[in-house]
């Protein structure tokens, strides 16, 4: 029962920690202005925490570059498992505009698994909210199988 | 003597969306020294100049930091201008100003949230946000992108702002100053939120001039320096005085933030009152040669762009020197002899934007 209890918790209020991976901080603010009273995601139960150890989703904004690929790889590896992936913006998708940089690795799935991606640059606050809203159908179905 | 600990400040750290590390050396809760490493963020994205030509370097000048987006085009606009010797329609200078002090404006109330969430006041960064949306959606409404607006050209703007918007931009702003206004004796005069600001981080005039601290920072320790006192762009038709405080601690440099969002409102009327008619962007013929400087003011303060043409559409160098990196010395010498719980306020109290430092 306490494990029933745990998974239905898990997906009705889901922890999200943000990792900036080197954007243009475009996406960071328009990812803390989802926390904040216009769009309020606490009403779904969606707290930012601070500790990977205590996070169920990671949100990743920005390019990879070759300083901080260790770096997000270890904060991914902190996570517990079950966990969910969303990168956000054109950076974190693919470079976006900094591809053809030369410290660029790409986007985020060059180095951790990405569960959804969220386009736009910088991606809306609304855009965000639904991607996190897709990331828990994934989170679920990773909990059940 | 006791024990010297080293302890991690980032790179990934609640109170800071963006990645620095600074490593703290502690003697016992008395911060001894810290050491900075960078370069989380480096894309490199300077050596992009000689990928894009000259107008897609706009799109790039803008993503170097998204924050102060438009008034990075601004500076790159002005020095390509500068260097073709194109004369922008007045208007459009006009327009540039109110984009600019809008996004100061945002800027400004962005950081006095975090600065707020940074000493545990979390209801007041939730206030500060929710004031902020309102230029948001002033945004988004008259250039289509809430935080990176895209307006610049080169030679000038590509969007109007018609009399009913430039009537709605006013009101909303009236809004704004009455909900700023609202939490200022919150913000400046509460004695838990001072007992956390004042004294913290303290940097005299004399350290602020040698270190070379630009912006609010410098100007939160008495320096009166402000590019924008310089008159490029319409500037030199407005009434201007920057804000300055003589204190130099962290209470100080949010007391200066503070007052410089009344001051872009003030900005923002007055260019909408003198708005001229006319175009909104000279034509742009041929390709930059040479070499030029330009200084902009940013909302974290001066900008430098140094900009080398070769008489091709690629240019040679752009290279950008930027407010945070000059504001890096100053904060090293706030951190030592702090407490190690204040190393948070004083570390947001210069305002970092890291992505800008790094590029």
């Amino acid at each position: 029962m306490f494990k029933k209890l745990i998974k239905k918790s898990r997906a009705k209020s889901p922890w999200i920690m943000h990792f900036d991976c080197g954007s243009c901080n475009g996406c960071d603010i328009e990812t803390l202005a989802c926390l904040t009273p216009l769009y309020d995601v606490e009403r779904f139960g969606i707290i930012n925490v601070g500790n990977p150890k205590h996070a169920d989703v990671l949100l990743v904004t920005g390019t990879v570059n070759h300083r901080n690929k260790a770096v997000l790889k270890n904060i991914y590896d902190q996570m517990p498992d079950p966990k969910a992936v969303i990168a956000i913006g054109a950076c974190g998708l693919s470079g976006g505009v900094f591809r053809d940089c030369y410290n660029v690795v790409g986007g985020v799935d060059k180095v951790i698994p990405v569960d959804v991606y969220v386009p736009g640059c910088p991606a809306k606050p609304e855009a965000i909210i639904d991607g996190v809203v897709q990331a828990l159908a994934k989170f679920e179905q990773k909990q059940a199988g | 003597m006791s024990n010297r600990t080293v302890i991690p400040f980032g790179p990934q750290h609640p109170v800071l969306p963006e990645p620095i590390h600074l490593k703290l050396v502690v003697e016992d809760e008395i911060v001894k020294e810290a050491v900075p490493a960078l370069g989380y963020v480096h894309r490199g994205l300077e050596m992009l100049a000689t990928k894009r030509d000259y107008h897609q370097m706009i799109n790039v000048c803008e993503r170097v930091c998204g924050i102060c987006s438009m008034i990075h085009a601004v500076c790159y606009s002005q020095s390509i201008e500068e260097l073709m010797k194109i004369e922008v329609p007045e208007r459009a200078q006009f327009l540039r100003v109110i984009w600019s002090e809008l996004h100061r404006m945002h800027s400004h109330l962005l950081w006095l949230g975090l600065f707020a969430d940074a000493f545990g006041f979390e209801a007041l960064f939730m206030q500060f946000w929710k004031v902020r949306e309102r230029i948001m959606d002033i945004n988004e409404a008259t250039a289509g992108n809430r935080v990176i607006v895209s307006v610049n050209v080169i030679g000038g703007v590509r969007a109007d702002l018609s009399q009913e918007q430039l009537r709605w931009i006013l009101d909303e702003l009236e809004i704004v100053e009455k909900e700023v206004k609202a939490m200022e004796n919150t913000i400046l005069n509460d004695y838990t939120v001072k007992s956390r600001t004042v004294g913290a981080g303290v940097m005299t005039y004399d350290q602020a001039y040698e270190l070379g601290a630009v912006g609010p920072t410098g100007r939160g320790s008495g320096l009166k320096s402000d590019a924008r006192m310089l008159g490029y762009g319409a500037y030199k038709h407005l009434d201007f005085e920057p804000v300055v405080h003589p204190d130099g601690d962290s209470y100080a440099r949010s007391w200066v933030r503070f007052h410089e969002v009344y001051r872009s409102i003030d900005l923002v009327r007055q260019a909408a009152a003198a708005l001229p008619e006319g175009d909104l962007a000279a034509k742009v013929k041929g390709n930059p040669e040479g070499e030029v400087v330009m200084r902009v003011e940013q909302p974290r303060g001066e900008c430098l762009y140094y900009v080398k043409g070769n008489g091709s559409k690629f240019l040679d160098r752009v290279r950008i020197r930027t407010p945070t990196f000059a504001n890096i010395p100053p904060l090293l010498t706030m951190v030592p002899e702090c407490e190690l719980a204040d190393v948070p306020v004083i570390v947001l109290s210069i305002d970092p934007c890291i992505s800008c430092t790094e590029r």
